[in-house]
């Protein structure tokens, strides 16, 4: 049962990010372009999902399982710290460069989209490669939510 | 700066926007788990007993989306500018970061927010600021 909602669940997000347009790279960097031909379609995609979603988390926060009877699985209030921002930084730097994220590109990848098949090899191997290298170097190690 | 009206959807924007909200919403609400795309798919790389079957789930579910979306609706064209070196670059700065810094654009951007964290609006701002540096760059300084 909790895997069908669970693929439910991707599918309505993914179908979102069609509709939205995130899932075009052109219309993310006509974005981030502010200072060019400005876009400002992401910022009120940005609204309205947060909109719904901090009804939803104000909900969350109260409980402890899940309506389906699951472990609540809200992350502990942590250090804004060098980790954070660094990281933040290097993944935007990454996402204005293709104009890709992690989500938009699995769905572009499902589309059979060759160009988004490289990306999202890359990013899995940046992710393998940062997390092998973070195993014996402590100042690499994050708070991570998993 | 002008607003690129040309490109400008408001409505599908706003109404996408509020599926992906439904669809955190309901993440939380009835699996308990943040949906931070980021971390949902890091897990799978270092797979635990027990815990993959959710995060396969979910990644068919995005993978399928466009099949579901073509049934309804044109498919969107999308224009990826990049070449194959710079994607390669672009998603190994992907996977490295959105590690490093513990989620991306769902997971701080969309959840965070939501959830009022501090450390999630950090990296939002952080992540959005370098977006805009680097797209500065790219298409005023160096173009």
């Amino acid at each position: 049962m909790n895997r069908i909602v669970e693929f439910a669940m991707g599918l309505l997000f993914g179908i979102g990010l069609i509709l939205s347009g995130m899932t075009d790279p052109g219309k993310v960097i006509g974005f981030l372009d502010l200072l060019g031909a400005w876009d400002p379609s992401l910022a009120l995609v940005m609204g309205g999902a947060i909109a719904v979603g901090t009804v939803a988390f104000a909900v969350a926060r109260q409980r402890s399982t899940s309506f389906l009877g699951g472990v609540m699985h809200l992350p502990q209030p942590g250090r804004i710290d060098r980790q954070l921002v660094l990281g933040s930084l290097v993944f935007g730097v990454g996402w204005g460069l293709a104009g890709f994220c992690p989500g938009p590109a699995l769905v572009s990848l499902g589309s059979g989209e060759p160009k988004a098949a490289v990306f999202v090899v890359s990013m899995l191997a940046g992710m393998w490669i940062f997390d092998w290298a973070s195993k014996t170097r402590p100042s690499l190690q994050t708070e991570g939510a998993r | 700066m002008t607003i690129d009206w040309n490109h400008f959807t408001p409505w599908t924007s706003l109404i996408g926007g509020v599926l992906l909200g439904l669809s955190a919403a309901l993440f939380i609400l009835l699996n308990g788990r943040v949906l931070g795309i980021s971390g949902i798919v890091g897990g799978l790389l270092a797979p635990r007993a027990g815990d993959t079957g959710w995060r396969v789930s979910f990644v068919l579910g995005l993978l399928a989306a466009p099949l579901a979306y073509a049934l309804f609706a044109t498919p969107v064209v999308p224009r990826i500018d990049a070449g194959w070196g710079l994607l390669v670059l672009a998603g190994l700065l992907v996977g490295v970061g959105t590690r490093y810094g513990s989620g991306c654009t769902s997971g701080h951007g969309v959840c965070g927010l939501s959830r009022l964290s501090p450390r999630s609006l950090v990296a939002t701002l952080s992540f959005m600021g370098a977006g805009f540096a680097v797209v500065y760059l790219v298409r005023h300084l160096l173009a």
